[in-house]
C-alpha cells in the first residue's frame, strides 16, 4: 500500500477529474441514447396499424376494447377496433393505463401517476365512457386487473418491494373492491386460507391474479412454501379454499366451468417456465393448449371455446389465439395490443 | 474493553484525550478537542455515499424493471433471500479475517466494492431470472465483503476518542448517498421513459468512481503494521471471541437484535395502525432515512461524550417509544406517524455507527476487522430471526399483539444488555485489556 503514497496528491486529483469527465461522458451518452430511444415510440412507424383519436365506448355492441401497444402519440391508450376487423383502424380514446381490463360496461384501469419526485400508481374505475368514477392509490407496481362480469367488483393486483433496505424481497399485494357499496378489501391476505379444507395462516401466503365467477365469488392464486394453488375466494364470506395445485393467473371461462391458466412446466428453462395449460373444474383434469411457447400474461377468453394471450412482440405485446380444447394451433389474432375484453358481443 | 468505558465516562476521565494515544499512531495534545473529521473517514464516507447512490438507483428501478420491462415474477426472489442472508452473513466474516492479515482492509474493502460495480454493468446482459439473481447474490456478497474492513478503517483513522463521532460522519454520509439513488434513478428515467439500461450504466459509471476515490484517497495502512501476537494472527476468530469484552458486546447486540422488529413490518404496522393511503407506503422509508441522516453526526458525539455502549443501550429506548406508539391507542394522526419516524431514525443513528465504535473499543487494531465482522453479523443472524418470529407471531396474534409482544422482549433485553455492558468493576485493570497496538 506504501506505493500508493509516492503518486502525488495532485496526480491522484487529477486521475479523479479525468475519470469524472470520461464516467460522466459515458453516463450522459448512455441517458441521452435511451432518451432519443423513448422519443421514437412517440413516433408513428411505418407499416403499424392506423390510429386516431375517437370515442371509445366499453358497452358498444360489435367493437373489441383493448390496450394499443403501437408506436406513435396513442401508445399505452385504451382503444377500439371492429370485432370483425381486428387488423383494421383502430380509434383511441385518449385514457392510459399500464393494465386494463372491462366487463359490464365497467373498466378498471391501473395507471402511473407522474409526481415531481417520483412516479406513483393509481387505480382507476372507468364507466361505459371511460369516466373517471372511483380512484385508489396503490402500494406498488400493477400487475393484474379484472372486473367481474356484472361489472360490479373488481381487483387488482400490484407488486410490493417492501423498503430500499429489504434489497430483493418482494411480495404480491391483491385488493378486491366492491362498487356498489365502495368498500375495499386491501389484501386478500386478511381472508381465511384453508389449505386442503384446513384453515391455515402462513406467513409467506401471496395472491395474486383475481378471475370474478359473479360480484361475489372468484378464483385467485395463492402461493406459499414454494407452491402455487388455485383458490376458490368468496368476498362476502371473505374466505379462500385451495382446488388445484400449480396455478397462476387463472382466468374462468364464460360458462363458469373451466379455468384457463398459466402452469409451471418441469423441463421449461427457468426464465420461460410457463405454459398455457385449461383445467375442467369439475374433473379437475388438465389439458395443454397447443402453444408451446412459454405464456406470460392472465389470459382471456374470447368466447366459449377460445383464448386470448398475449405473447412479446415488435411493440412489446402482440395478441394471440388458441383453441381451449388443446386442438388447433396459435395464429395472431391482433399486432402491438394488450388487454383485450370481448364484453358486449 | 474497559478502557473505552473509562474514557467515555466524562466524571471520571474528564481528560479523556490525554492518556489515550491514537490508534493511528499519532498522539493528541493533551487536552486538545478533536475538530476536523480525518481525512480518511470523509473519503471512506464519500466512497459509501458514491456507491450507495450506485447501489440504491438500482434498488429502486429494479422492481418496475422486472415487471414491467422484462415481464418477470419477481416472486422467486423471496425464497431466495434467506439463502441470501446466510451467504452473506458467512462472507462478512470472511471479509472481516482477511482484512486483518495479508494485505490489509483497503484491499478486502476494495475487492467488495469492485465486485459490487462489476455487477452493475452486467445487469444490462442479465435477461432471466437466474442470472439476475445470481447478479444480486454477487453484489450483496460485494457488500458483505467490504463492511467489516471498512468499518475497520474508519475506527483505525480516528483518535478513540472520537471514534462515535467518526463513524457518525460516515453513516450519514452512507444514508445521503442512499436517499440520492432514487432520485437519480427517477431523473434518468423522467428523461428516458424505459431507459433502465441507462440507469444501469450511470449506476456502473458511478460505482467505478466510488472505487476510484478508495483506491486514490483511502490510505492503505496509516500505522506501521502492528505484529500481532503471535495467536492472535494464526486465528483472528479465536483471539476475538476469547476477549470477554467482545463476548458480552456481541451479546448484548444478538439479544437486542432478537427483539428488532424489520423495517418492513414496522412499516407495514404503521400503514395499518394509521391507515394511511397506499401511496404513502414507499415514502416511509425515506422517514426513517432522514431522521438518520440527521441525527448520526450529533448522535455520535454524544456517544462520545456519555459512552458508546450507554447510547446504544438508549438507542433502543428510542426504538421502544415507537413500539409504544404503535402499540398504545393514539387514534391516526400524521404527527404520530411523523414521531414514529423520527424515533426509528434516532434508533438507527444512537446504535448503528455507535455499535460499530463500541466494537472498535473492545477490540485490539490487529484483529480490529474480524471483531467488527464477529459483532455485526451476531446483530444482523438475531434479526433475521426476529424476522421470522415476529412474522409468524403477526400471522397468528395480529399485528398488535405481536408488535406489544417485541416490545416487553425489548425490555427484556435491553435490561440484560444493561447488566451485561455495565461498566467494569475496579477488579478489572483496563490496561489488561488494551489493544498491543496502543502499549506504551
Amino acid at each position: 500500500m506504501n506505493r500508493k503514497s509516492h503518486v502525488s496528491r495532485k496526480s491522484r486529483v487529477l486521475i479523479l477529474l479525468v475519470a469524472v469527465l470520461v464516467l460522466g461522458g459515458v453516463a450522459v451518452g448512455a441517458t441521452l441514447h435511451a432518451a432519443g430511444r423513448a422519443a421514437e415510440k412517440d413516433r408513428v412507424r411505418s407499416g403499424g396499424p392506423a390510429v386516431r383519436s375517437g370515442e371509445v365506448a366499453l358497452d358498444a355492441p360489435g367493437v373489441s376494447v383493448f390496450q394499443n401497444m403501437a408506436w406513435g402519440p396513442h401508445r399505452d391508450e385504451i382503444a377500439s377496433v371492429p370485432a370483425g376487423d381486428p387488423a383494421g383502424p383502430r380509434t383511441s380514446s385518449g385514457v392510459r393505463c399500464l393494465r386494463f381490463h372491462t366487463a359490464g360496461g365497467t373498466g378498471v384501469c391501473l395507471r402511473a401517476v407522474r409526481g415531481g419526485l417520483r412516479d406513483t400508481y393509481r387505480a382507476v374505475v372507468l364507466d361505459a365512457r371511460l369516466r373517471e368514477t372511483h380512484r385508489y392509490d396503490l402500494a406498488g407496481v400493477p400487475s393484474r386487473a379484472r372486473v367481474s362480469p356484472g361489472g360490479r367488483s373488481a381487483a387488482w393486483t400490484v407488486f410490493v418491494s417492501g423498503d430500499s433496505y429489504a434489497g430483493t424481497a418482494f411480495s404480491t399485494r391483491t385488493s378486491v373492491l366492491d362498487l356498489r357499496t365502495g368498500h375495499l378489501d386491501r389484501t386478500l391476505e386478511d381472508y381465511r386460507f384453508f389449505l386442503d379444507g384446513r384453515p391455515r395462516k402462513p406467513v409467506d401466503l401471496n395472491l395474486w391474479g383475481v378471475t370474478f365467477a359473479d360480484d361475489t365469488r372468484f378464483y385467485a392464486t395463492a402461493a406459499t412454501g414454494g407452491r402455487t394453488y388455485l383458490v376458490r375466494g368468496d368476498r362476502a364470506a371473505r374466505t379462500l379454499r385451495t382446488v388445484h395445485t400449480n396455478v397462476e393467473c387463472p382466468s374462468l371461462s364464460p360458462d363458469g366451468t373451466r379455468i384457463a391458466y398459466k402452469k409451471r412446466v418441469e423441463d421449461a428453462s427457468s426464465d420461460a417456465p410457463w405454459r398455457l395449460y385449461v383445467l375442467d373444474l369439475r374433473t379437475l383434469r388438465e389439458t395443454p393448449t397447443a402453444e408451446r411457447r412459454s405464456v406470460d400474461d392472465q389470459a382471456v377468453w374470447r368466447d366459449g371455446g377460445t383464448l386470448v394471450y398475449s405473447l412479446p412482440g415488435d411493440y412489446g405485446s402482440d395478441l394471440w389465439t388458441v383453441p381451449a380444447d388443446g386442438s388447433g394451433s396459435p395464429s395472431v389474432s391482433m399486432r402491438a395490443a394488450l388487454a383485450p375484453a370481448f364484453t358486449a358481443r | 474493553m474497559y478502557v473505552a468505558d473509562n474514557r467515555t465516562v466524562p466524571d471520571r476521565t474528564p481528560d479523556r484525550a490525554q492518556d489515550h494515544p491514537d490508534t493511528a499512531g499519532r498522539r493528541p495534545l493533551p487536552g486538545r478537542r478533536a475538530v476536523a473529521v480525518p481525512g480518511a473517514v470523509l473519503a471512506l464516507g464519500t466512497v459509501s455515499l458514491v456507491t450507495d447512490v450506485s447501489s440504491e438507483m438500482v434498488a429502486a428501478v429494479l422492481p418496475l424493471y422486472l415487471v414491467a420491462e422484462l415481464g418477470l415474477s419477481p416472486l422467486g426472489f423471496g425464497l431466495l433471500d434467506g439463502v441470501y442472508n446466510g451467504v452473506s452473513a458467512l462472507v462478512r466474516l470472511v471479509g472481516g479475517g482477511l482484512s486483518d492479515r495479508g494485505r490489509g482492509p483497503k484491499s478486502v474493502a476494495l475487492a467488495g466494492y469492485g465486485l459490487s460495480a462489476l455487477c452493475k454493468p452486467l445487469l444490462l446482459v442479465a435477461h432471466g431470472m437466474p442470472l439476475i439473481g445470481a447478479v444480486l447474490a454477487a453484489d450483496r456478497t460485494g457488500k458483505g465483503l467490504r463492511t467489516a474492513p471498512r468499518d475497520a478503517m474508519i475506527s483505525l483513522a480516528c483518535e478513540p476518542g472520537a471514534r462515535g463521532r467518526a463513524f457518525g460522519v460516515h453513516r450519514a454520509m452512507d444514508t445521503a448517498g442512499a436517499l440520492l439513488g432514487p432520485l437519480v434513478a427517477f431523473m434518468i428515467l423522467r428523461a428516458a421513459a424505459g431507459g433502465y439500461d441507462a440507469v444501469f450504466t450511470v449506476s456502473g459509471c458511478v460505482a467505478a468512481l466510488g472505487v476510484l476515490v478508495l483506491l486514490l484517497f483511502v490510505p492503505g495502512r496509516t500505522t506501521v503494521p502492528t505484529t500481532p501476537a503471535p495467536e492472535e494472527g494464526r486465528a483472528p476468530l479465536r483471539a476475538v471471541l476469547r476477549r470477554p469484552g467482545v463476548r458480552r458486546l456481541t451479546g448484548c447486540a444478538v439479544l437486542l437484535g432478537l427483539t428488532t422488529v424489520s423495517d418492513s413490518f414496522l412499516y407495514l404496522t404503521l400503514q395499518r395502525r394509521l391507515d394511511l393511503s397506499e401511496a404513502w407506503f414507499p415514502l416511509l422509508p425515506l422517514g426513517t432515512a432522514s431522521a438518520f441522516l440527521l441525527l448520526a453526526v450529533p448522535l455520535g458525539v454524544v456517544a462520545d461524550r456519555v459512552g458508546r455502549r450507554k447510547l446504544f443501550l438508549c438507542g433502543h429506548l428510542a426504538l421502544l417509544a415507537a413500539y409504544g406508539l404503535l402499540v398504545a391507542p393514539l387514534g391516526e394522526s400524521a404527527a404520530l406517524c411523523c414521531l414514529v419516524l423520527a424515533l426509528h431514525g434516532s434508533f438507527y443513528a444512537a446504535t448503528d455507527g455507535v455499535l460499530a465504535a463500541a466494537t472498535a473499543d473492545a477490540v485490539p487494531s490487529a484483529v480490529r476487522g474480524t471483531g467488527l465482522a464477529v459483532v455485526q453479523t451476531g446483530q444482523a443472524a438475531a434479526r433475521f430471526v426476529c424476522s421470522i418470529a415476529f412474522g409468524a407471531a403477526w400471522t397468528v396474534w395480529g399485528d398488535r399483539t405481536a408488535l406489544g409482544a417485541a416490545a416487553a422482549g425489548l425490555v427484556l433485553s435491553t435490561a440484560a444488555g444493561t447488566l451485561l455492558l455495565r461498566p467494569a468493576p475496579a477488579k478489572s485493570p483496563p490496561t489488561s485489556h488494551r489493544s498491543p497496538s496502543v502499549e506504551p
